[in-house]
This record gives structure tokens, C-alpha cells and sequence, in this order.
């Protein structure tokens, strides 16, 4: 038995250690949510106030581009652009049917990856955002005063379109390079012959009104190219381009295509292409592909087909493409702030490499060729390369910069953004995200005047992050603070589709710029009805043109009779109202499409077979006003041969003396 | 009659040319679904301004729409101002007593008449509600002559603008001279 004394110093002494092992726990706790207080401040945006950044992310696999306000994450709209959108009707009204239109027919989706903003002197001017359709070769144009797929131009010779459209620093170009070799002109060979080809094509881009046009396509070797990104500064007047597969596998690449130990960087004078082209090099050569343009005046899209496009070989223009060696099967290819050093980071090799612009031009001007790979000048390596990042992390896939001398490379297999000096190549910071990411963005991180501030990771796996909602989840995008010397990590949310990259851009750039509705006065739709006395209806044979107006609370007419079955019956409707944010929806019971949602001064189209006879109820799907409920009307659908006359009127009976 | 009675009947005059620049008067409407407000102007020829928003907010009550072809004032209007000014300066130019007088009046008369015309033209607006309205209203819902006046949510105001302004000035000057002319009168008889 031990003494009465000891006893009590021994427990006191038990009491102390439990408060001494306790008491930090406290304490770390309470860090903890000052961390995440803090954090909660930084993206905190109150109710009614605005974001500082619009960030525009693709969507992958789901077609389009969506629309974020940053800090707070709040998802702003979803642009469709390169898939169907029956929420407001895109790509089934009769006028935006045609912006889907290819040369393959109509295609009502595709996998958008990289959007790029207009830049005017390598800044972003908040013009216009373009993106590429990976799988049916297309470049769009979203006209951002509308936040509207505008123009959507397909890319001939082209088997598929992923390194594009990253353009140049004052949109003088965009590009577009063949991420799958195929026979150019297509044509039946066996897949193993070992005769493919790819072009990098170069879109002009109208200053003025922005339309595309492929100005013309260099032939280039056959191997995969995958991203890209232009020159600015003194770089301007380049553009480079990463590839993989320089084995040209065309079956399992996974192991074919990943055994040389370098791949290339190709490296293209698009000024020296310019020349050649203009000095009668390019060939005009047949090709088939189709140009889509939206035109906010006549709220129609008109889709053309091109019969020709130029293309200029290697061999009749040297000086306009060198080959890079580059760490096996890269990723980015990132051009820095200052326009002198490429990034390229090389997804299967733990390094990123990063060349020097000024000492490119000097290999090419002391001929350091380490040979060629089909008629293409290879560089030597070492000549070139301004400094590695050695063992960053694993899958360096993309590079942003912060325009403070830092980058910022998204680390797939190692799921980390890890933060590195140029110049010293030095890694400053890392930071886990949650988890894979793919891409990342940094508000203007790929022009010459980045914003900084934040780093946007966008992530490909959520698993176990958010309440499960089955087997399919959303991916993600994280929010980090770069604006100290460590990254802090804020905000986590789910995104729309698969973002394959993002831009980011201050919000006033923008914001200013955006139109609020379309003029009535400037409405020239050829069934445009301008005022409630002009709604008619007009038979044409089998064609029935209802030229019927919306405005709070009521549709006109909102009678119809004499309509038969077998008609091919367009309601062309026009939203009279003048007052943002008050649109007008419009749809009939069994109609074989989608809505129309019209916004203010818009006449869009929508297309009905009736099969049976029958009175039919149309409504308006958006809720305008207090008597939105209201906002509906009846059509009387005859036998084929009926002869009930063809009338129509707002508010009276139609049968009345 | 003296230099400064001259003077004052040509500013008044002169005041009144504003009337065809500056609109005449502003109705406001403020709610917090209408954050940029909406506002009519009336000028001495048209009405402008969120007209066609105001009258698809109206109809929900049935008020009448707004229509400037149905409002014979605004052809008048620009006639009779014409006339006033016209009439000023030559009765400044030529300085006869009895026709100074006359403008006066006429101006005081077409101030006062104007006003209740535009009262008037509220009251209808406010009262003459269509029985088809979809919503009834239990008072009217005539807008305020002068000053602010809640509506439900909507915060009404109705006040003169900058001809409005300049054509009260000139009434207050054809007071003025018609006042001190009488109160001249009187003194010189007494």
C-alpha cells in the first residue's frame, strides 16, 4: 500500500497529464476554424454583391461551357455550345438547329475542352470566349455581351480536335492540331499503314466582328498533338504545340506509343507560314466542312459549306516547324508571362521542362539540329532547355503562371498543384486538392498580365468529398490563394461536365459589355410579329405560319382553329417585352422538340406535326408574371380534309357572329 | 413700363423655350423588384422613358395604357407655349401695358390650367380602372400630383423636371409683374 500522500500527488500529477494531453487538442480545434473562419471570409460574397472574376469552365463530356463567379463558386449559367440544350431550346428551334449542322449531318454533341478568351495585346479583352469540340473537329465562339454559342466553324482534315483553340496575343489566330492521324484525304487503307497524317491549322479570326475562317493548314507529320499554346511578347509570331506517340501506334497506346523516351514539342513560325502562303506556297486543295453563324439581328443561324481550304507542306516552307525533344508522352505546353520561357510538362517523366524562346532562336540560327523526324528539323535538346523542375511530383500535366514569377503545375498521379520559381526552378510550395486534377487556371495565368490571386484546380475524382449521389459523380474545382507566399486552400465545389481547362477574367471586363435584351426595333427574324394587332395566321399548303406574339400575361391569338392534321404547323413566336430578365417560354401539348425560351425582343421558332385530331392547350413554361399560370391558349386540330375555316383572335370566341 | 418688367417678361419668355428640350415632368416608380426604378418623363409633346414597362405593370389593374396619340394635350401643348412666347416678347419688344397684362394672365391662367389638366388626367388613370382588370383593387391607385406615395411595394414620385421648373418660374415672374402692375394701380387711384 503506498502512502496516503503519495497517493494524492500521483492522482493530482494523472489529472495534470489528462489536462496537459487535453488542453492542445482544444487549442488545434480552435485553429482549425479560425483557418476555416478565415478561409469562409476570403470567399464569402453577400447576398446582391458581385464576384471579382468570372470564370469560364468547359465541360467536357457534356458540351458546353460554364459560367462561375469567383470567389464564392456560384455557378452563374451554363452556355450551351456544342451540345443540344432543350432547357432553352438550342439546337431544336428552327433557327438554332443549323448551329450543330457538320459535315457529317447534324450532331447533337461533343466533348468541349479548352476554352480561350480574346486577347487584345496579350491581355484578356472580354470579347469573346472560344472552345474546341474534340471529337467532330469544331472551333465555337461564345459572343460574351449575349453569353451565346455565336459561331461555330468545323476544321477540315482534321481527326480530332484537341490541341485548340488557344490563340495569339492579339486573336490574330487560333489553332487547331489533329490529336488522332488519320489518311488525309480520308480514304479506306488498312488502320496499320503506317500512312497517316496531321495538319495544325490556323484559324483567322476577324478583328472586328470575330468570325472564324481556316486561313490555312500546315501537313504535318503524323503523330499525336495534344495541347498548345501561342507566343506573346517576344515570342509572338509561335506558336507550340506538345505531342505524344511519335511511335505512330495505332493500337494500345498505353504501351505503344509510351516507349521512346522523348517526344516532341513542335515549334511553329505561323508568321514564316503566313509568308509562304502569301508567296504562292499552299496548295488549295479539296476538302468538305461547314460554318455555322448565329446572327443576333435575324435570331437565325446560317450554316454554309466550304468546298476548299489551303494547305502548305513542311518541304515548300522551311523555317515554319521545328520538332522540341520533349519528356515522354507531355501534356501542357505553356507559354510564361514574359513570353520567353515554354513549359512543358511531361505527364509520364517526374520533370517539367522549361525552354527558352531566346535560345531556340539561337539553335535555329546555329543549326544545333539533332537530325529530323520526317522532313521536320529536330533541336538539340540541351541547346534549348532553360532549366528542369526535377522531381516535382508525379503526372505534371499543366502549367499557369502567376505573373510574379511563379508557376503552378496540377500534378495528376501525385494530386497536388505544386508552386515553382521561374528562373531558379526551385519548387516553392505544394498543395494537395481532392483528388486527380487535371487542369488548372489562374485568372489571366496564360496571358501577359495575369491577375494572380487564385489558383482554380479542377479535379477528375470527388469520390467520398460530397453526400454520394450513386455511382455517378461530379468533378470538382478548388479554389486556392496564391496571394501569399503559401498556398491556402478555400472553397471546393462540383462542376458541370468534365472541365478540361478554364479561363478566369475580372468581372467588369466583362460585366460591362453584357447586352440586356434585344431591341424590338432591331428585330429582323423573317417571321418577326413586332406588335400584338401584326399576329396572324397564314396557310401556305401543308404550312401553317402562326405569327403569334408574348407579352405578361397572355399569348396572341390564343385561339386557333382550322389547323389539320398532317400541317406542318410553325409557331413563331415573338417576346414583345422590353424589360430584362423577363422572358417568355412556349410549348404545345405533344410536341415532338423542345421548348422555346425567348427572351426579351427574340422570335425564335418551334415546329409541331399534330397526328390526331383534337384541342390542343399551349402554355408559357416560364414563370413571367403573377398571371403567368394563365399564360395559355387552345388550338383546334381537324381531320386531314376537315373543312373547318382558318381562324384565329385573342381573347373572343372565334365562332361568334 | 419700367426696364425691369420689360427685362422679366422676356425671361419669362425665354424660360418658357425650355419647355422644348427639358421634359416637363417625372413620375418615378421605385421597388425592390425594380432596383434601376422605372421612370416616365412628360414632355410638352410626348411621354418617354420605361412607358411600355409601366403600362405591363398596369394592366394587371386595368388601368388605361399610356398611350401619347390619345392624349390631345401633347398637340396642343407646343402651340400654346409658341403663342406665350411669341406673345412675351413682343409685348416686351413694343411695351404696352394692356398686352404685358394680357401674357400675364394668359400665363398665370395656362399654369394653373395645366396643372388641374394634369390632375385630371392622374385621376382617370387612378380611377377609371377596366373591369376586366385580373386584379381589383380596393383603393384607387392614382398617382401623386406633387411629393411620393407608397403603392404596395412600389414606391410612386411624381415631380416637375427642368421644363416644368423653368415654366413655374416663368408663371412666378408673370405673377410678380402682375401682382406689383395692380398693386400699382391701387396706389395710384388711392
Amino acid at each position: 500500500m503506498l502512502p496516503i500522500k503519495v497517493k494524492r500527488v500521483l492522482a493530482k500529477s494523472l489529472i495534470a497529464l489528462a489536462i496537459a494531453a487535453v488542453l492542445p487538442h482544444f487549442a488545434l480545434a480552435d485553429s482549425l476554424n479560425n483557418l476555416a473562419a478565415d478561409a469562409a471570409k476570403k470567399v464569402y460574397v453577400e447576398p446582391g454583391k458581385f464576384d471579382d472574376f468570372y470564370a469560364f469552365l468547359s465541360g467536357g463530356f457534356s458540351g458546353q461551357v460554364s459560367a462561375y463567379g469567383l470567389p464564392s463558386g456560384r455557378l452563374l449559367k451554363v452556355i450551351p455550345v456544342f451540345a443540344v440544350n432543350p432547357e432553352n431550346g438550342y439546337g431544336f428551334s428552327e433557327e438554332t438547329k443549323q448551329m450543330l449542322e457538320t459535315s457529317h449531318g447534324f450532331v447533337p454533341w461533343d466533348d468541349s475542352h479548352h476554352p480561350w478568351l480574346s486577347q487584345t495585346k496579350g491581355e484578356d479583352d472580354g470579347r469573346w470566349l472560344f472552345i474546341n469540340a474534340n471529337n467532330t473537329p469544331r472551333i465555337a465562339r461564345i459572343d460574351l455581351a449575349s453569353f451565346r454559342t455565336a459561331e461555330i466553324l468545323e476544321i477540315p482534315n482534321s481527326g480530332g480536335n484537341h490541341g485548340s483553340p488557344f490563340g495569339t496575343m492579339n486573336s490574330e489566330y487560333l489553332v487547331a492540331s489533329t490529336r488522332f492521324a488519320v489518311p488525309i484525304p480520308q480514304k479506306d487503307v488498312p488502320i496499320d499503314s503506317k500512312n497517316f497524317a496531321g495538319t495544325i491549322s490556323f484559324i483567322k479570326v476577324d478583328p472586328t466582328s470575330g468570325q472564324m475562317s481556316v486561313a490555312f493548314q500546315l501537313m504535318v507529320p503524323g503523330i499525336d498533338y495534344d495541347l498548345a499554346h501561342c507566343g506573346k511578347g517576344p515570342s509572338h509570331g509561335w506558336c507550340f504545340f506538345t505531342s505524344y506517340n511519335s511511335e505512330k501506334a495505332t493500337n494500345l497506346l498505353e504501351v505503344n506509343a509510351s516507349k521512346n523516351d522523348k517526344d516532341f514539342l513542335a515549334a511553329v513560325n505561323w508568321q514564316e507560314a503566313e509568308r509562304c502562303v502569301a508567296g504562292g506556297k499552299a496548295k488549295e486543295v479539296p476538302a468538305n466542312y461547314v460554318h455555322n453563324v448565329y446572327d443576333e439581328t435575324t435570331h437565325s443561324a446560317t450554316s454554309t459549306k466550304a468546298k476548299t481550304v489551303k494547305t502548305l507542306n513542311v518541304g515548300d516552307c522551311p523555317g515554319m516547324i521545328y520538332y522540341v525533344p520533349i519528356a515522354k508522352s507531355p501534356h501542357g505546353s505553356d507559354v510564361d508571362s514574359t513570353g520567353e520561357y515554354i513549359v512543358g510538362g511531361g505527364k509520364l517523366a517526374a520533370q517539367i521542362t522549361a525552354y527558352s524562346f531566346k535560345k531556340m532562336q539561337q539553335a535555329i540560327a546555329d543549326k544545333k539540329f539533332a537530325g529530323d523526324f520526317e522532313g521536320v528539323p529536330v533541336l538539340d535538346y540541351a541547346s534549348v532547355m532553360a532549366g528542369e523542375v526535377k522531381k516535382p511530383c508525379l503526372g505534371p500535366l499543366h502549367t499557369e503562371f502567376d505573373g510574379q514569377g511563379y508557376a503552378y503545375t496540377s500534378c495528376f498521379v501525385s494530386s497536388e498543384v505544386v508552386k515553382w520559381k521561374l528562373g531558379t526552378w526551385e519548387v516553392a510550395d505544394r498543395m494537395s486538392t481532392f483528388y486527380s486534377l487535371g487542369h488548372l487556371m489562374v485568372p489571366g495565368g496564360n496571358t501577359m498580365k495575369p491577375w494572380g490571386k487564385y489558383v482554380l484546380a479542377m479535379n477528375k475524382i470527388t469520390k467520398g468529398r460530397y453526400l454520394p449521389t450513386g455511382p455517378e459523380l461530379n468533378q470538382s474545382a478548388q479554389l486556392i490563394d496564391i496571394s501569399g507566399p503559401k498556398m491556402e486552400m478555400l472553397l471546393d465545389f462540383p462542376t458541370v461536365g468534365e472541365p478540361h481547362y478554364a479561363q478566369g477574367i475580372a468581372a467588369d471586363l466583362v460585366a460591362k459589355r453584357v447586352r440586356k435584351i434585344y431591341p424590338l426595333e432591331e428585330n429582323k427574324h423573317k417571321y418577326a410579329t413586332i406588335t400584338e394587332e401584326a399576329s396572324k395566321v397564314v396557310r401556305e399548303g401543308k404550312d401553317v405560319h402562326i405569327y403569334m406574339t408574348s407579352i405578361r400575361s397572355h399569348f396572341s391569338p390564343d385561339n386557333i382553329q382550322g389547323i389539320m392534321v398532317g400541317d406542318n404547323v410553325y409557331f413563331h413566336v415573338t417576346n414583345l417585352e422590353q424589360d430584362w430578365d423577363i422572358p417568355h417560354g412556349f410549348t404545345v401539348l405533344g410536341g415532338n422538340t423542345a421548348e422555346l425560351l425567348l427572351m426579351p425582343g427574340e422570335t425564335q421558332t418551334y415546329k409541331w406535326n399534330p397526328t390526331e385530331p383534337g384541342v390542343y392547350p399551349f402554355y408559357c413554361t416560364d414563370f413571367c408574371s403573377a398571371l403567368h399560370q394563365e399564360m395559355q391558349g387552345y388550338l383546334e386540330v381537324s381531320a386531314a380534309g376537315a373543312k373547318t375555316p382558318l381562324k384565329w383572335g385573342t381573347g373572343k370566341n372565334l365562332n361568334a357572329q | 413700363m419700367g426696364v425691369f418688367t420689360r427685362l422679366g417678361v422676356l425671361l419669362a419668355s425665354v424660360l418658357m423655350v425650355l419647355v422644348f428640350v427639358l421634359p416637363l415632368w417625372e413620375i418615378g416608380l421605385k421597388a425592390p423588384q425594380y432596383p434601376e426604378g422605372l421612370a416616365l418623363q412628360i414632355w410638352v409633346n410626348k411621354v418617354s422613358g420605361d412607358v411600355r414597362n409601366i403600362n405591363i405593370l398596369n394592366h394587371y389593374i386595368g388601368m388605361a395604357k399610356i398611350e401619347q396619340d390619345k392624349i390631345p394635350e401633347l398637340r396642343m401643348f407646343p402651340l400654346a407655349f409658341g403663342v406665350l412666347i411669341g406673345l412675351g416678347i413682343l409685348s416686351a419688344i413694343i411695351n404696352r401695358r394692356s398686352l404685358i397684362l394680357v401674357w400675364c394672365c394668359a400665363t398665370i391662367l395656362f399654369a394653373v390650367a395645366g396643372l388641374y389638366d394634369f390632375y385630371s388626367w392622374e385621376y382617370r388613370y387612378g380611377h377609371e380602372l377596366s373591369e376586366d382588370a385580373p386584379m381589383k383593387l380596393e383603393d384607387s391607385y392614382q398617382p401623386p400630383l406633387i411629393g411620393t406615395k407608397q403603392l404596395a411595394n412600389i414606391t410612386a414620385s411624381s415631380w416637375p423636371s427642368g421644363g416644368g421648373y423653368a415654366f413655374t418660374a416663368a408663371a412666378l415672374i408673370a405673377l410678380s409683374i402682375a401682382g406689383f402692375t395692380l398693386l400699382g394701380a391701387i396706389r395710384r387711384k388711392a
